[in-house]
Parts: structure tokens; sequence; C-alpha cells
């Protein structure tokens, strides 16, 4: 908080796209450390691009309705919570806080997040959680193809099923899935599901508001034999 | 008897001594080969070219007299803080982790005290780099190792990087070897493993998406910083102009010469164009969008001398930018090292298995003995000396064409020694008014 703060408020904002640009809707929210609003809601979004992105402040967002590409991306601290469905790239690299949709995600979903839970509660198109570094994602319908393609760090969490390739290339990210996988990708097996597993599980399902039993899962994980070039695993890649 | 005359023996010019011992490597070992660096064969290049200089129909300026003026700014199209250099040559992006941490505060270093810019690389911004360049670039990468908000909101521009000349289309490699704790750290990765980079962005696929991504970028960024495209040396018209429709600020360009931390041979040598052949094509993109001044064209690739910048200016670029030659101004490939390079299998000026980790200069290294061998601020020193004389040659070139500012520099004043060259640089061929391709013949 600046010196300028004042008490926060319990008055929520209302930032109305019919009528503001991008440019002043997103500085309201990046601006809002400097301010005494925590809660926004952003009216009419209309499929806008880069709506809410690089917040900073433990500030909770509601976009009433669905959006473009990269909404809430590169998000720290805040709670954006989407109304509706959100385009490609929602909540890319986020390093920390809280993303929910209430629809369905398009491509790269939570792509490359460094930090923080991403719930869809719909589906989730191809690529979710592409190359993924350390983000929670989890996804209350399917995911689709070339999931966690390149994951490094963080969990994934499916409760329907996976689509082709799934995990192709991973490295140190776990995958849950509760339906049926398609395919595995590139080095990608199912592994053993151990307690500390299902503890994860356990508080990642309690979290995303999800209907599940951990123990209703597999795990998938990196089989860690493409870690270091070996010319007999050339046919793997 | 007299003794029949013998025929010396014959070399083959298709399966030399160098391509037999490829041979060889590949057939013992069962994998291509490996190694930093650009295009190490003879493609037509700026040494191919010659400036006419002054005479009965052009007025030369003073040269310990007359100011030559080399200034340029960067990002004057969207940006509201765009970046402004005393001279038109940058530090082109290379990763810590590929270089040690001293040879990036170097590189920092030498390039304040010159007046220009840094570029990070794949694996993130360093302390030592941000706190000892002025003006830093953040490379937006496909792997994007080490990307978050904080460092794009501390960087003086934004580079995203599509491709770069020594590998148009491929991805990049880091062996385990250099993976440290604190690299793998700043990657996400664990520690000693294979670290590879992708070859395509996770989160966009062509011009129509990077357009938003560059949106995206610049709503975080308050669109205070200018947001940079780098791309190989493949098409560079096509490049330009949808790079350009993208909303690009500034856009670098990367011929086959440009170096890399490390990928095949095969794709360094094979692939991409000569920096030479893509300078006019982008300028020609540029020119026909009305952009040519307004998006400013950086060029990289073999540059090494003030006039090899002062060539790349003539034929339209408003900077050049340098990785290769401030690596060996720092002191890679000093043949002080010579009997350790002979060790590694390597010699002085060959040295390229930069991958490996144990550069005898310190440079291109994460092992705590050999980076100890690089003194950052000597090495800063060397650098900011290269630079300078960079600067006063091509100085000394543009004043002989009479022009008060570098940027005055003009086609006009170039001429070609070869036709390859008179036709990738369409200057007139030495001695004529013609180049292949000029329209009317």
């Amino acid at each position: 908080m600046t010196a300028t703060a004042t008490a926060a408020t319990t008055d929520v904002q209302t930032l109305d796209m019919s009528e503001m640009e991008l440019r002043e809707v997103n500085a309201a929210l990046q601006g809002a450390p400097t301010t005494n609003y925590t809660q926004f809601e952003i009216r009419n979004p209309r499929g806008s691009h880069a709506v809410a992105v690089g917040l900073d402040a433990e500030i909770e967002v509601t976009v009433k309705g669905s959006t473009g590409y990269y909404c809430a991306g590169m998000n720290k601290l805040a709670t954006v919570h989407v109304e509706g469905s959100v385009g490609p790239g929602a909540a890319e690299n986020m390093m920390s806080g809280t993303v929910i949709v209430e629809g369905d995600a398009s491509q790269y979903a939570g792509a490359t997040g460094h930090g923080g839970l991403l719930v869809i509660k719909g589906n989730a198109s191809s690529r979710c959680g592409i190359s993924m570094k350390g983000i929670d994602i989890v996804v209350h319908g399917n995911i689709g193809h070339m999931s966690a393609f390149m994951a490094q760090k963080g969990n994934l969490v499916v409760l329907g099923d996976a689509g082709d390739a799934l995990g192709d290339s991973l490295y140190e990210a776990r995958l849950f899935v509760r339906g049926a996988v398609k395919s595995l990708g590139a080095d990608c097996i199912e592994k053993e599901m151990r307690p500390e597993h299902l503890e994860i599980l356990k508080d990642l399902l309690e979290k995303a508001g999800a209907d599940a039993k951990p123990e209703e899962f597999k795990r998938y994980g990196s089989a860690r034999k493409l870690y270091n070039f070996n010319i007999d695993h050339a046919d793997e890649y | 008897m007299k003794d029949t005359p013998q025929t010396m023996p014959r070399q083959s010019w298709t399966f030399s001594n160098e391509t037999n011992s490829e041979i060889r490597r590949a057939a013992q070992t069962g994998i291509y080969d490996i190694r930093g660096g650009g295009a190490k064969r003879r493609v037509p290049h700026f040494d191919d070219l010659l400036f006419l200089g002054a005479s009965m129909s052009r007025y030369p300026l003073e040269g310990y007299r007359e100011k030559c003026e080399t200034g340029v700014t960067l990002g004057t199209r969207f940006a509201k803080k765009p970046i402004e250099l005393k001279i038109p040559i940058t530090i082109a992006g290379m990763s810590f982790g590929s270089l040690s941490g001293p040879a990036k505060e170097a590189l920092g270093r030498g390039a304040t005290m010159a007046g220009t810019s840094t570029t990070t690389g794949d694996g993130g911004m360093t302390e030592e780099e941000r706190g000892h360049s002025e003006k830093l670039v953040y490379q937006y990468l496909p792997s994007r190792y080490g990307m978050n908000p904080d460092d794009l909101r501390r960087a003086d521009a934004i580079e995203v990087v599509v491709g770069q000349g020594a590998k148009p289309g491929g991805g990049g490699m880091l062996l385990g070897q250099k993976i440290t704790e604190r690299v793998a750290g700043m990657r996400d990765l664990p520690v000693g493993i294979d670290q590879r980079s992708a070859c395509r962005h996770p989160d966009w696929t062509g011009p129509d998406d990077l357009e938003i991504k560059i949106l995206e970028l610049r709503e975080i960024t308050n669109w205070e910083k200018p947001i940079y495209i780098k791309v190989g040396g493949a098409r560079p018209y096509y490049d330009v102009a949808l790079s350009v429709k993208a909303g690009a600020d500034v856009i670098v360009l990367d011929g086959m010469q440009g170096g890399t931390a490390a990928t095949q041979d095969v794709f360094i040598e094979h692939v991409g164009q000569p920096t030479l052949a893509c300078i006019r094509p982008a300028v020609k993109a540029l020119q026909d969008l009305g952009m040519h001044r307004k998006v400013q064209l950086v060029v990289s690739g073999g540059i090494r001398t003030g006039a090899d910048v002062a060539k790349a200016l003539a034929l339209g670029a408003d900077a050049v930018s340098i990785g290769t030659a401030a690596l060996v101004a720092l002191g890679d490939n000093d043949p002080k090292w010579e009997a350790e390079y002979q060790k590694l299998g390597s010699t002085t000026g060959a040295y390229d298995d930069w991958h490996e980790g144990r550069d005898p200069a310190g440079i291109t290294t994460q092992d705590p003995e050999l980076m100890a061998r690089l003194d950052p601020v000597e090495a800063g020193r060397r650098l900011r000396n290269y630079l300078n004389v960079l600067t006063l040659e091509c100085q000394t070139l543009a004043r002989a064409c009479g022009k008060s500012h570098v940027h005055n520099l003009e086609p006009e004043d170039l001429c070609a020694l070869t036709m390859e060259a008179a036709a990738m640089a369409q200057v007139p061929l030495a001695g004529t008014d013609w180049y292949p391709g000029k329209p009317g013949f």
C-alpha cells in the first residue's frame, strides 16, 4: 500500500467496457493499491482481449461475461472470477492469486504459469498447462490434445478426459486425470499414486470446489528418459 | 632406370579432410555435431561492399572538426518511453546460463559506458545484468524461463523473440553441464538435465495472435516499453511486414552469421540467409508500408567493424547489434588460452563448444573456477573500448561520404565487389551502374 492509500472499502467499483477503453479498465485495476477499492466488477467485456492483465494486489475482480485472449495474464495476488468463457491464454504466466472461469477455456489456458490457482469449471481446449512452471490448474471438464506439453512444475487436475499426447516431453509437473486419457505423449507415463499425491489432490479439489474423490484419479508424470540426450532414445522424440 | 614422375596425392574438394573428419565423428558417436556461434562458411558479406567516398560531386566533412552524430532513438512508434542510445550499436541477447554471471555483468558495464543497451536471453533477467545495464532489453522467448511481470516492468524494452539467424525455426539446447543450481532455479528445472528451449511460443501462433500478445504486454507495462520483434533471416520482406502488422516498435533482423549458444551445426550452416541478403528486402517492406524510420530496424549477424556498421546503416538499418564480436572483445577465443583450447581439441579462433561449459576464457561457462578468470570490470572496459572504435570507424566513413549523421548514409554511397553482393545489396557492381535485377536492363 502506498502513502496515499486509505482504509479499504467494501464498495464495488464498476468498470463498464461499453463506456471505458481497455487501458482505462486495466489502469484502474493495476492502480488499485493506491485507492481504497478492493473489489471490482467488469461489465460488458464482450470478448475483449487482455482484460485484467498484470494485476499486482490482493483485489477481487468479477468479470460479468466472456473474454478474449489472455484474460488475467501474468496475474499476481488478485482473484479474478470470470462469469463466462475465456479465449486463448487465460491466466498465462500467472505468478500467484486465483483465477476462476465459470465457462470453458480456449487453447493454452494457464500456459507457462509460475504459481497460483486456475480453476476452469467447463472444458479446456488444447495445450492446457503448456510449459507450466509451478501453477496449479483444476479443470472440471475435459482437456484437449497436447496438454501439459513440456510442463515443468505444478499440478494439472482434470476431472474429465484428456486428449491426445498428454504430458508430451514433460519435466516434473504432476498430472492427475479422473477420466480417460486418449494417449500419452513422449516420456509421459502413469505413475504410482502415493499418499502425498492424494493429499495434494485433496487440497486442490477442495480449493477448486470440485466434487470428486482423490482416489478416483490416476497420476501421470515424466519417465525422465529424455532428460539427457541419448541417441538410443531418438525414436521417442 | 629413371623414376616415373608421380602425380601429387590429390585431395577431394567434395570429401575434404574436414568433411571426412565429420563423417568419422558421426560414425563414432551416432549424433549430430552441436556447437555455438554462427555460420562459419564464406557467404557474401559487408566485405564485398565499398564506400565510394566524396569527390568532385560530393562534399566531405572534416574528420577532426565537423560533427557526425551517432545517436539513435528506438521505439518511437507506440511506446511512451522510447530508448535513446548514444551509438547505433547494441548488445544482442545472450542468456545467463549460456554466459556466466561475470560475463553478463561485463556486457552491462561496457555497454553502459558506451551509451548503449544490452539484452537478456533465455533464462531470465539477472541482478548482475540489470544492475550494470543502464538500458536493458528483456527478451520474451518461447521458453518463458524466468519470465515475470516485475522484470517486464523494470526492463527498458521488451524483445519478442520469434527467431534468430543461427537457427530460424529452431529452439535451443543448454546441456546439463551448464544447468547449475542457480541456472536451474531461474528456469524451474531440475539440476543437471539437458534443457530444451521451445522453437515456438506456447500461447500464440502467427502475426494475428502476436498482435494480441503485444497488446497484453503493453497493457501490463502501461504502454511505456518499446516492443521489439526479433526474427531470423528467413523471409525478410514478409517477416518484417508482418512484424509491423503485429505492432512492433522495433524489428531486430538477425542474419545467418548471428551466433547461438548451441544448436546443430547442420542448422547453423544450412538454414537462413546471409545478413547482407536480408537488409534490402526488410527496408523495402518498411518503405512499402510507409514505416521506414518509424519502425526502427536493427540488423545483426556478423558485425565486426565500424565499416560493417556503416554499411548496414547505409543499406537502411537504424542500428546494428553485436553478440559474437562482443564476446571476443571480452576475451573469448583469446590466443592466451591456446594451450587449453588444444587440450579441448580446438584452437584459438575456432573454439565453439560453448555448450559444454568448459570455456577457458571463463565466458560461456558456469564453472566457478573458469568464471573467476573473467574480471568483469576489465572486460567491461574492453567492450567499451571496442564499441568506441566501432563508432569512430563508422563516423570516419560517414564523414568521408559527407554525412553529418550516420543515418544519412545511403545505398548511393556504396558499390559492390562481386555480382552476388551487388544483387543482394542492390548497389552497382564497382565500375558499373548496374546490379543484377536492376530495372531497365
